[in-house]
């Protein structure tokens, strides 16, 4: 699967794309903020406060219970600011 | 139609384009966005950060759904990215419709919209530091109120 960080969500993980393989018991977008989390003390920081954090799976925003799979595109970033 | 591009933009000849083409445009709705320097006059620059195909997809589901809530001849949405200075054009949103009221209610509806659901986000770059903008709840109102 690959994942896209932006805005700084990017900037505290400090990488824009990875690419990763669901281990079992990752089902949905919270399950994988959960394993993001043990990776490092970035990805720990940055997803401290999931109200703060959007996430879209293939392009589309979802909530953090959205089931996943090792073909989708997932996305974190923080709220929206366009116009 | 959706353009994101760098480049500015000309308001003057991107409607003309639109309206040459068809000849029962009646009324237009115009919003252009710019780049504000602060109160403080203290924002250097600006650098939008968007999320390639995402933001083209948002935005012509965005523009689908304001066609099916009013009647419009024509619609044009140009969002902007990368670095803009104080003055500089972010966004145009033009609805073209019959009559006035489907264009000016269209155009509303759109930039509230985008303002939450395109997936945008700005740094503001000044002598203090950089700040990412934060979601601002008269926006979040604002697109809840469509």
């Amino acid at each position: 699967m690959q994942i896209k960080y932006f805005s700084w969500v990017k900037e505290q993980i400090g990488v824009d794309t990875e690419n990763i393989t669901l281990n079992d018991g990752i089902e949905t977008v919270i399950d994988l903020i959960n394993h993001l989390k043990n990776k490092s003390e970035n990805y720990n920081k940055a997803f401290k406060d999931t109200s703060i954090i959007r996430c879209a799976v293939n392009m589309e925003v979802t909530n953090l219970d959205q089931k996943i799979n090792n073909n989708d595109e997932i996305a974190f970033f923080p709220p929206m600011t366009g116009g | 139609m959706i353009k994101v591009q760098q480049q500015d933009f000309d308001v003057n000849s991107e409607i003309k384009n639109i309206t040459s083409l068809n000849k029962n445009i009646g009324g237009t709705g115009i919003f252009i966005g710019n780049v504000r320097e602060g109160i403080n006059s203290n924002l250097k620059s600006m650098t939008l950060e968007h999320y390639p195909k995402m933001t083209e997809k948002q935005l012509e589901k965005i523009n689908n759904e304001a066609k099916t809530r009013w009647n419009l001849i024509d619609s044009l949405i140009i969002h902007r990215y990368g670095k803009l200075y104080p003055g500089d054009q972010i966004v145009l949103v033009a609805t073209f419709s019959e009559h006035r009221n489907d264009a000016l209610k269209a155009c509303e509806f759109l930039i509230d919209w985008l303002k939450t659901k395109a997936p945008f986000w700005k740094l503001e770059e000044s002598d203090e530091g950089n700040v990412w903008v934060e979601e601002k709840t008269s926006d979040i109102s604002a697109a809840n109120k469509w």
